[in-house]
Order: C-alpha cells, then sequence, then structure tokens
C-alpha cells in the first residue's frame, strides 16, 4: 500500500513537472513569436465613452496588420491611479496620455521624443503638442468644444431664439423670466449644477476657464505663478445664475451628479445644460435630433462678448513610453499614425468616437456641436482657450470646488470670499507646492 | 510519528512562510525602502534620505489633522461599539425564544461590505439633514464624524456582540449560582463576576475595534470622502490622497512615508491596549 501511494505521488510530481514545463514552453514560443513580429501596442484610454470604439479599432488594426493592440479603460476619475499602477508592471503601457503641461510633469521622463516621428509631422500644428525645450513628449489627438447646450424647442416655448443670447446680460434677463413664469412653463432655466466630487468638474474646471482665460487675455500671459482673481466678480454672477434658476434647490446640489443634470435635459425639464461636444452622443441616444439643439459660449459679461466663440481645446495629449522595448514604441507609433492617417481610422475617430482631431487627414466629423465650432470660428468668433490645463492642481481644483459647493448652500459674501481665497491664494500655495 | 514531525517541520511550514513573505513581508520592507524615495513609478526610485519624513509634518499640515481626527474618531467608536455590543450580548444570553434569529439578525450588517454601507448610509444621513434643513454631509464635518460613528457602530456592534456572547457563555454556571445563594443582585453579578470573567474577551473586542478604527477607510471614502475640505479625512484616507489624488513625484515618497508612520502610530497603540487590558485579566 505504501509503496503504491509513494509511486503514485512521484507520479503525480512529474505529471506536475511535465504540466509546467509545457505552460512555460508556451509562453516562450508566445514571446518569441511577437518578437519575431512588430512588438505589440497597449494603450491606456483616458475617455470611458469612447472604449466600444476603440476596441473595435484595435481589433481591425490587428485583423488588418496582424499587430496585437490591447486597449484598457481607466475608470472615471482613476486615470493617473491606474496609469501609475500599469506603469510599475514589466507589460507597461506603450501609448498613455496626460491631461496637459500640469498632467506631464509626472511623466516627461518616460516620454519617448516624438520629433521626427511620422505622426507628429501629420500634427496640423504645433500648438497641440507639449514640448519641452525641443523634446517633443505628447501630441494631442483631440480637440473637443464646450458651452452651453440648448434645447431650441423648450426655449421657443419659453418665447425666446438662440439668437436672442448674445451675451450675459441677455442669458440673465431670459434664464430670469423662465425661472419666473417655472410653474407655467413646467421646465427650469439651468439643469441642476451637480456638485457630487464626481461632477463638479464642469464648474470648478470648466466654468473656473472664463475669468482665467479673461485674466490671461488682459495681462497677455499664458500662465501664471500667481492669479489675481480678476474677473471673480463676473464668476460669482454666471454661478449664481446656473444655481438660482435651476431645476434643483441650491442646498441639495452638493449631492447631485452629472448625470442627474443630463438626465433633467433628456427629460425636458431644463433649457441649459453647461458641457461639451463628448456630450453629443449621449443626446442623440436620448432621443433628441440636431434640430432640438445647440450649443452657445458661456457669457460672463467680460471683454467683447459678441465676438466669444466656443472654448475650445485639449486636455488629451497622446504620450509614448520610451522605457517600452523598441519593437513596441515603433508599433505604438505605427498604430498612432495608422488611426489619424487611415481611412478606417480616421473615420472611426470622427463617426464612432464623435472626434475632430489636429491631423492633416481628419475625416470630418457629424458631431453638431464640433460643426457649430468651425462654423462660429468661421464667421470671426475668437474660440475661448482651455486655459484650465495651467490649473496648478487637482487640489486646487478641489478647493475651489468646495468653496462653491458651501456658496451654494448658503449665498453670502462670506462664503464667496472662501472661493475667491481658494482661487487666489489656492493658486500661489499649490503653484508653489508643485514648483 | 514525533521525530518525523521534528524532522520535516520546515516543509510543512513553507507554504505558510512563502505565502507571508510574498504577501507581506517583501511588500514591507520594499514600502519601508520606499518611504526613503523619491519615485513616480516603484521601480524607478531615488534614495533621498529622511526628507520624506520632514515633509510629511511640514509641508502637509493635513496629516496632524486627520490623526486628531481618526483618534477622537476611534475613541468614540471604541467606547460606543463596545458598551452597546455587550449590552447586546447580556441580553441576548437570556433565554427566550427567538434569540438565535436575533443574534443572526445583529450579525447581518457585517456581512455588506463597507464601500456599500457607505453610500447606502449617506443617502439615508443626506435625507435626513435635508428634511431637518441642515447642510448635507459634503459640507457638514460634525454630520460626517458622527455618521462615520454610527455607520461603524451599525456595523461592528454585531460582530463584537458574537464574541461577548462566546465570553458570556463561558463563565461557569456555578459561580453565578453561587453568587445567588449568596444574595447578590443582578447587578453585582454582572459588575463582580460576570465582567471579570469575560476580561480576556474585552481585551480581544477592544483591540479589534481599536485598530479598525485607525486603519478605517472605505466607510470613509464612501460616506464623506474627506469633504468638506480634508476635514473628516482618516489617516487612511489622508494617505492614500497624498500618494494617488496628488500629481508630481515628491508626494508619492511623502505618501509612504506617512503610511509607515501610520503603521508605527497603529502598532504603539495596540500595544499600549493589549498591555492595559492583559493587566486586568482574572485567571479562572
Amino acid at each position: 500500500m505504501k509503496k503504491f501511494l509513494s509511486i503514485f505521488m512521484a507520479l503525480t510530481l512529474i505529471l506536475g513537472l511535465v504540466a509546467c514545463g509545457n505552460s512555460s514552453a508556451t509562453t516562450s514560443a508566445d514571446t518569441t513569436t511577437s518578437t519575431d513580429g512588430a512588438g505589440s501596442v497597449y494603450y491606456l484610454n483616458f475617455k470611458p465613452e469612447a472604449d466600444s470604439a476603440w476596441q473595435k479599432l484595435a481589433s481591425d488594426y490587428t485583423a488588418e496588420t496582424g499587430v496585437k493592440v490591447t486597449v484598457v479603460t481607466a475608470a472615471s476619475g482613476n486615470y493617473e491611479t491606474t496609469l501609475m499602477s500599469e506603469m510599475s508592471k514589466s507589460s507597461a503601457p506603450t501609448l498613455f496620455q496626460v491631461n496637459g503641461p500640469v498632467g506631464i510633469a509626472n511623466w516627461k521622463d518616460v516620454c519617448y521624443d516624438l520629433k521626427g516621428t511620422d505622426v507628429y509631422k501629420e500634427l496640423t500644428s504645433d500648438s497641440f503638442a507639449l514640448l519641452d525645450g525641443n523634446k517633443v513628449n505628447a501630441i494631442a489627438y483631440v480637440i473637443e468644444s464646450y458651452g452651453i447646450i440648448v434645447n431650441k424647442t423648450l426655449l421657443a416655448k419659453a418665447g425666446y431664439q438662440v439668437t436672442d443670447i448674445k451675451s450675459f446680460e441677455d442669458l440673465k434677463r431670459i434664464a430670469e423670466d423662465i425661472t419666473a413664469r417655472k410653474s407655467e412653463l413646467g421646465f427650469a432655466a439651468f439643469t441642476s449644477a451637480g456638485l457630487d466630487g464626481s461632477s463638479d468638474w464642469r464648474f470648478k474646471t470648466h466654468l473656473a476657464n472664463l475669468p482665467i482665460y479673461f485674466e490671461y487675455e488682459t495681462d497677455g500671459i499664458e500662465q501664471t505663478p500667481a492669479i489675481k482673481g480678476t474677473y471673480l466678480d463676473n464668476y460669482r454672477n454666471i454661478w449664481n445664475l446656473y444655481i438660482n434658476n435651476s431645476t434643483a434647490d441650491p442646498k441639495l446640489l452638493s449631492s447631485k451628479t452629472g448625470d442627474d443634470s443630463r438626465n433633467e435635459f433628456l427629460a425636458g425639464e431644463a433649457v441649459f445644460f453647461q458641457n461639451g461636444s463628448w456630450e453629443y452622443n449621449n443626446l442623440i441616444n436620448g432621443g433628441y435630433t440636431d434640430d432640438d439643439l445647440a450649443m452657445i459660449p458661456i457669457y460672463i459679461g467680460v471683454g467683447n462678448e459678441a465676438n466669444q466663440g466656443l472654448c475650445t481645446g485639449t486636455e488629451n495629449f497622446w504620450c509614448v513610453n520610451g522605457n517600452a522595448k523598441q519593437e513596441d514604441i515603433d508599433a505604438t507609433l505605427k498604430f498612432m499614425l495608422w488611426c489619424v492617417t487611415s481611412e478606417k481610422g480616421t473615420t472611426a475617430m470622427a463617426n464612432d468616437m464623435g472626434f475632430v482631431i489636429p491631423f492633416k487627414k481628419a475625416a470630418s466629423s457629424p458631431n453638431l456641436f464640433v460643426k457649430q465650432d468651425t462654423s462660429y470660428t468661421a464667421s470671426g468668433k475668437k474660440p475661448v482657450k482651455w486655459c484650465f490645463t495651467t490649473m496648478p492642481s487637482e487640489e486646487w481644483k478641489n478647493g475651489v470646488g468646495q468653496g462653491l459647493t458651501a456658496y451654494a448652500a448658503d449665498q453670502n459674501d462670506e462664503n464667496w470670499q472662501k472661493v475667491v481665497s481658494a482661487f487666489v491664494d489656492g493658486w500661489k500655495t499649490e503653484y508653489d507646492l508643485t514648483h | 510519528m514525533e521525530r518525523a514531525l521534528k524532522k520535516y517541520w520546515p516543509i510543512f511550514l513553507l507554504p505558510t512562510v512563502i505565502a507571508f513573505m510574498i504577501g507581506f513581508l517583501i511588500p514591507f520592507i520594499e514600502g519601508l525602502y520606499l518611504s526613503f524615495c523619491q519615485f513616480t513609478t516603484v521601480n524607478n526610485a531615488k534614495f533621498i534620505g529622511i526628507s520624506n519624513y520632514i515633509k510629511a509634518f511640514t509641508t502637509d499640515s493635513q496629516f496632524a489633522t486627520s490623526f486628531w481626527f481618526t483618534f477622537r474618531f476611534a475613541i468614540c467608536s471604541v467606547i460606543s461599539i463596545n458598551v452597546l455590543a455587550f449590552i447586546i450580548a447580556l441580553w441576548l444570553t437570556k433565554k427566550f425564544k427567538g434569540n438565535n434569529f436575533l443574534r443572526a439578525v445583529f450579525f447581518m450588517p457585517n456581512l455588506i461590505g463597507g464601500i456599500v454601507l457607505g453610500y447606502i448610509w449617506q443617502i439615508l444621513i443626506n435625507c435626513v439633514l435635508s428634511i431637518v434643513g441642515k447642510p448635507l454631509l459634503a459640507l457638514n464635518s460634525v454630520a460626517g464624524f458622527w455618521g462615520l460613528i454610527i455607520l461603524m457602530c451599525w456595523q461592528q456592534i454585531g460582530y463584537m456582540m458574537i464574541i461577548y456572547i462566546a465570553g458570556l457563555n463561558s463563565v461557569p454556571d456555578s459561580l453565578i449560582e453561587a453568587s445567588k445563594i449568596d444574595g447578590a443582585t443582578d447587578l453585582q453579578t454582572l459588575f463582580k463576576i460576570k465582567i471579570p470573567m469575560v476580561m480576556p474577551t474585552i481585551t480581544i473586542c477592544m483591540f479589534l475595534t481599536l485598530t479598525n478604527s485607525f486603519k478605517l477607510f472605505d466607510q470613509n471614502l464612501a460616506l464623506t470622502g474627506g469633504d468638506p475640505n480634508h476635514t473628516t479625512e482618516m489617516l487612511a484616507l489622508n494617505i492614500y490622497n497624498t500618494y494617488y489624488a496628488r500629481a508630481g513625484m515628491q508626494w508619492k515618497g511623502m505618501g509612504q512615508a506617512k503610511a509607515v508612520v501610520f503603521f508605527l502610530i497603529v502598532i504603539l497603540i495596540s500595544f499600549a491596549q493589549l498591555k492595559l487590558s492583559r493587566d486586568n485579566e482574572v485567571q479562572q
């Protein structure tokens, strides 16, 4: 019996060894084929709304060229976290993205110099690249616009047209008129300004861009170690307008989310909805047509409002991981080039993802808001730049967001002073901490 | 048999030792090393000495604030959880119909994950706050503090109750009977017989609740997220935020240094507490 048992154990052991040997043999065979081939691509995608489109594009590319492309999408708001842990792995992403001049600080040492690559040569302008001296760290791959999305049908019911809104004064007059007749009309002026931590970027980042942009314009600068807050009173005015003319009680805004806001807009509960061109597919899938919608600039009562366009820019920059194997880097560069030049790549980016891409061979996008941005610019209006990429840190944004939330719940001068201090003093503190 | 054990014990121990090394010892040592480094990704670290520790206490005042918040929270929750759990255990060790069912009911909340509980209680508490017209959780650090206490009580009382029930059941009937014959009242039996006899159980429960309170993370993240303005941010969440929410090399090492300090604090406090309550235990 004992003998039988030991033979049995020995056999199991040998079998186990053989099994292990087998599996390790296959893995090594796998790596040889991929090194023999053209390397592989691992893209860590930032935009959850474009995930399925990227997956499809990646499998199309693999079918066409045989090069393996893995696309992984980080959960909303967790990109930096995911990137940080993925980059520590032996199979790190070969293609990842940063959100602009501030975001690149973490990663500039790993960025592969894109100067001289074919994909960089396709870029329409150097203003879409993040340069460090002569080195090209990152290139933008999508340009987006945001503003106030208008439900034209509801606006007409209230007795106005999009062309009636040409300045902050107009917007204020119309919004307050709609609020006054809210019960009679059955809808509000603005969707609830959701201030939940997952959604307050619409205000602490995108809306806060306007006072920063106008201050930069006035002072003729591109970025600053200390903001002055010249136009914060205008920021307060537009914020008052948003929160006091909306579907929700301002006290409850801290628990509202961006999804609540979109759902209110889809349900026809409000006329105005501050958001960007990336919302287009959601709104069309929610049952609207191009005839129902329009996007207007966010007027805050500063500068030449007749000439103000949508806020247009990018916070999506591609970086190639310079620590990756050379064949993987080459494969990644080829994949990027294919995405922005081939027929399949450009149409997928324009149609499925709804992007306008800053590359020479870009296909035109069916996205209404993008088309509107083009026509605004063509008619001589000046787009507002995305200056929020120069905000010193996430912490700064959170400070402003907290201030806005507290102010919304209790609108007095003292609370606004806290917003101002988070905006101005917080900027300096955070800038000094990161520089 | 015994001789074989003596000879082969290292082989039997090997799987556990390997698991312990991979899962605990190696990451711990690497973490300790990283707290002296500047880095973005952990495999590319540069040694810079103790400046991370200095910065953790100087540039970032939040760490100290978080420590006091955690400290206050730990005291309140340890007391309330243990007192309530003990009272319920006393009640449920009485003989009446349905007490097994009630034990299961009280234990149930412990089976739900912290993140889920955090969000459920966030909705509940916000609802109550909006009815009474007070600022919601995101703006209300007092509500945040008590919300966390309520949440932790709700989750932990059942678990501690089970341990207390086991302890109370092991008190010999003969002792209680003898005290009754001597004419002791119920209160006297409780304080002179039962509590001294369950002292080891109290030690365990205090230890568990104290370390749990200090290490609390997911409930904190889900219920308040540290709002408003980091005032309800506990140590673990503060470390997480330092490490992940901040962009820039200098923060990673600082987060790591904070984690080491945090580890030392938890070890120190738990040992002090263990020592204190061990001294009060009696031999049966």
